[in-house]
């Protein structure tokens, strides 16, 4: 056999190829937002819960050190099982507020799930139809986003917040 | 006990595959021209212990024989009986059972049937196919192996999904390997005519037939895929351009190039390294294809469960295969001459090919780019219909209008002298599409000339059947059957895609929806329990207000209990002129339910179409007595 | 003779098409566009997921609002990156992706017009 440049191309491209399909088999195949951190979350308004005349929006999250909203609701029970994790924050760390944003749902059974597991945030939002959701980027609940006070996001919690979860949580708002 | 059977009698055929190697390639040696009698008879008895295997397997699952894994993770007692026996199939381990048989099979038709050709190719192909039966008999018994038995004896099974138990699912997978696997044949025939310098007109007769058979399969098996899409997966399409269908959209451009450039092979002794590359070329595409659909390496909604340690396996596999092709290729290539003229049918066969390698490459790199692109550069992207959709249409037009003509010129060397009949039928065309544009409205540029070029080649292909009754010369009737389906198949696509109607809405019950000339009333809910699910059956009345016609559609809502799942039934009223199409899904926590509402006109004459394309390819190999 | 019958053609073709300049957005095609995320591939219009009937009210909004598909599509990207969107945006990251198989086209004819041609000048000689 005649060793000529187009062989060797040939041979080439077959090893890439191959190359790239083992390496394929590798990576993660879910979607995550992870592309997410790093963006300024702007351009929104959260009514309250229970006073849609009192609203919170870009300027007031920058007053914090550290913001993290959580997006929540009464009929999802992965909510309840995070919830120990948002009263423990809201209790020993003050630098970082927690807004909570009820997604979904209907204003009374939301108080009455915050009054039965005790209210970690600073400020409920309501998000009845799910669009604001949209504005932060999320897709199922229960999901966090922790941003600074610059409005970046810093992290991103998809699902429930569990001990490892909280954990870097903390680290993160040194 | 089946288990062991089971395993006995695979074992068998592997040591049979060792055995057919070893005396074949003894038999390489000795000059005498015909086979020695003993390689006919293991070729029998693999095929036999395979084929056995495959009937232990479905045994298994008609007596819900839990002791095989297989059977307990893919079938219930309750299922019906043609459902059980289709589970055989219808997963990982047990369709790996069935592309086995189909390799020793073919293998042995081959071998049988092909006694008019060169010995040393006939050996050599042997040899080759039972190192791919190898290959994939050990990929079966060390990672998916339908045979593995559990203990303790589950009493019930897992269930099979309730989607899957479906007539036309059931035997479109069956259709389809007998193109994927059939294809492996010819691979190993490529290789053997390679290593045995038995080429031009023989080999091309030697590989025919079975380039024609798994060309039929597999358009039959992405057709029927495609109804049981329609049918079963409620979205109201046919097509997603979807990895999976992908998968079996690649070997069959290459096997539909590969069966155009054989006849020019065969008639005029060229092309053979372009139609040893198409031949290599299928099967590993095959290869490639169950690679990315069972790996997990893909995301889609058809993809059996994945497994990333078949991946390994199967990728393995795959690099041996190439390797070894391209390297045999390298060795035994010589120079070949091409005396193509512009006005010839070998030049239009050229073109088939080329528009074949486009659309091949197309869909190849869209399923391909965001796997590079992730692995590469960590970014994901996605890569959907609209790529597809916009990259390939536009070139059906000229590939259609080729279609026509390409069968008119002679061979090697021809005049256009008929010019006036393509103004005449260009003119024909035209006038159609004007009709419709006055009919039923105005569209784009671009569509027009689709349904020109579609209509130019159904009028060509109508005149072509006027000059068949004339003088009944038969060897050109499959052409013109499947060439007229594939004019049709676009112009009906066309229609359907420009004129569809297609809403999407949320109703309460009671509600009424009024879309152009059509008024839906969502009349009520009705709850049905069935055998092995309860049905949320809506009740919408379907007006059209312009003819005072009145039907209902019955989606349904159906929560199965055995797997936990829900599916959604579409209400699809097929008639000769239109579909209706109606879904409907409830919105969590609410009153309203989310309905999709589609007219599709015409939208059985895209099966029919579609059908006669493959019609075409069965007529032709029910004539093999009247050669080219 | 042949060059009257290509203009006929021509004429017949500008006189009939419909060039909407102002192209009305079909709002399913901006559903068949976008990626249901939570699903194993359907997009937004075939699937029935809570984020897919969430995603659409969005898209609804917006073109009431005015905007445009591109407007929507580089907001839903902003949000949930280019995963979101299935016509693959024409940039520096998939320009391989657009271009190679109308290079493959171009090569492939270009292969066959060698050919001709040699036949053609192997006939002179």
């Amino acid at each position: 056999m005649k060793i000529s440049i187009s062989k060797i191309i040939i041979f080439s491209i077959v090893i890439f190829f191959l190359f790239v399909f083992w390496r394929g088999l590798k990576i993660n195949n879910n979607y995550d937002t992870k592309s997410l951190i790093g963006n300024r979350i702007s351009n929104f308004q959260l009514s309250k819960i229970d006073n849609s005349n009192q609203y919170i929006s870009e300027e007031d999250l920058k007053k914090n050190t550290y913001t993290l909203i959580n997006f929540f609701a009464s009929w999802c029970s992965p909510c309840r099982t995070e919830h120990k994790y948002l009263l423990n924050l809201s209790n020993e760390k003050k630098q970082i507020k927690i807004i909570g944003i009820n997604f979904k749902d209907k204003k009374n059974n939301a108080l009455s799930f915050l009054k039965e597991l005790g209210n970690p945030y600073d400020f409920v939002g309501e998000d009845s139809d799910g669009k604001i959701s949209i504005l932060f980027g999320i897709y199922g609940i229960p999901e966090s986003i922790l941003v600074d006070s610059d409005l970046t996001v810093i992290k991103k919690i998809v699902g429930p917040i569990d001990q490892i979860q909280y954990n870097k949580i903390l680290k993160l708002t040194q | 006990m089946l288990s062991n059977i089971g395993i006995s009698l695979v074992v068998s055929v592997l040591i049979l595959s060792f055995l057919i190697i070893y005396t074949a390639s003894l038999d390489l040696k000795i000059s005498r021209q015909v086979i020695k009698k003993n390689i006919y008879n293991l070729s029998l008895f693999q095929t036999t212990f395979i084929v056995l295997s495959f009937f232990t397997l479905i045994i298994g699952f008609i007596n819900s024989d839990f002791s095989l894994i297989n059977v307990y993770e893919n079938s219930h007692t309750s299922k019906p009986l043609f459902y059980k026996i289709a589970g055989t199939w219808g997963n990982h381990e047990g369709s790996l059972l069935l592309w086995v048989n189909i390799l020793v099979i073919f293998s042995y038709l081959f071998l049988v049937f092909n006694h008019t050709h060169d010995k040393k190719f006939r050996l050599y192909t042997l040899i080759f196919q039972n190192i791919l039966i190898l290959g994939f008999l050990f990929f079966l018994l060390l990672n998916s192996n339908p045979f593995n038995s559990i203990y303790p004896i589950p009493l019930e099974g897992l269930g099979l999904n309730p989607i899957l138990q479906d007539p036309a699912l059931a035997i479109h997978p069956p259709l389809l390997y007998v193109g994927f696997v059939g294809c492996s044949i010819y691979f190993s025939a490529a290789m053997a005519s390679l290593l045995s310098d038995y080429g031009g007109k023989s080999f091309a007769q030697s590989i025919k037939t079975w380039v024609k058979i798994s060309w039929c399969f597999q358009t039959l098996g992405i057709i029927v895929g495609s109804i049981w899409a329609y049918y079963e997966l409620g979205w109201g399409g046919f097509w997603f351009w979807d990895p999976v269908e992908n998968a079996s959209l690649l070997p069959w451009f290459a096997i539909t190039a590969l069966m155009h450039s054989l006849i020019v092979l065969e008639k005029r002794n060229t092309l053979y390294y372009w139609v040893i590359i198409l031949c290599l070329s299928t099967f590993t595409l095959s290869v490639t294809g169950t690679f990315l659909v069972r790996s997990g390496i893909l995301n889609s909604v058809h993809t059996f469960a994945s497994d990333p340690s078949r991946g390994i396996y199967i990728l393995l596999f795959l690099s041996l295969m190439i390797f070894s092709a391209l390297t045999i290729f390298f060795l035994k290539q010589k120079k070949e001459t091409y005396n193509f003229n512009l006005k010839s049918r070998e030049t239009f066969i050229l073109a088939n090919n080329w528009f074949m390698a486009f659309f091949l490459v197309t869909v190849l790199i869209g399923m391909l780019y965001p796997i590079f692109l992730d692995v590469l550069t960590n970014k994901k992207i996605s890569v959907g219909p609209p790529f597809f959709n916009i990259v390939i249409i536009p070139l059906v037009i000229p590939f259609v209008i080729l279609m026509a003509i390409g069968p008119k010129f002679g061979w090697i060397k021809s005049q256009i002298f008929f010019f006036s009949t393509i103004v005449l039928v260009t003119i024909g065309a035209i006038v159609i599409n004007l009709l419709i544009i006055y009919l039923f409205g105005e569209y784009s540029l671009l569509s027009n000339l689709i349904f020109i070029a579609a209509i130019f080649l159904i009028l060509y292909s109508l005149l072509d059947i006027k000059k068949f009754i004339k003088n009944k010369n038969k060897n050109e009737l499959p052409r013109i059957i499947s060439h007229l389906g594939f004019g049709l198949l676009v112009f009906f696509i066309g229609i359907n895609h420009q004129f569809s109607l297609e809403e999407d809405f949320n109703l309460k019950v009671g509600e009424i929806k009024k879309i152009n000339n059509y008024k839906i009333n969502f009349e009520e809910i009705k709850i049905k329990e069935s055998k092995n699910y309860k049905a949320i059956i809506g009740n919408f009345k379907l007006t059209n207000l312009e003819k005072n016609l009145v039907q209902y559609l019955n989606p349904e809502i159906r929560v199965y209990s055995n797997p936990e799942t829900l599916t959604y039934e579409a209400a699809i009223k097929t008639k000769i002129t239109s579909d209706f199409y109606l879904t409907m899904s409830n919105v969590s926590r609410s009153d309203y339910y989310n309905i999709k509402f589609q007219k599709k006109p015409f939208m059985i004459w895209i099966w029919i179409s579609a059908l006669m394309i493959a019609l075409g390819g069965f007529v032709r190999l029910t004539l093999k007595k009247n050669e080219d | 003779m042949k060059i009257k019958f290509f203009l006929l053609i021509v004429y017949v073709l500008t006189s009939t098409s419909t060039y909407s300049s102002e192209k009305q957005i079909k709002i399913l095609d901006v559903y068949k566009n976008l990626r249901c995320l939570v699903c194993q591939g359907q997009s937004i219009a075939d699937s029935n997921s809570d984020f897919a009937a969430t995603i659409k009210l969005v898209v609804q909004d917006q073109l009431n609002e005015g905007k445009t598909e591109a407007e929507i599509y580089k907001f839903l990207t902003s949000k949930y990156g280019e995963w979101i969107i299935y016509q693959p945006t024409f940039n520096k990251n998939n320009f391989l992706l657009w271009a190679l198989p109308y290079a493959v086209l171009i090569f492939g004819g270009f292969i066959i017009f060698l050919i001709v041609r040699k036949t053609k000048n192997n006939k002179v000689n």
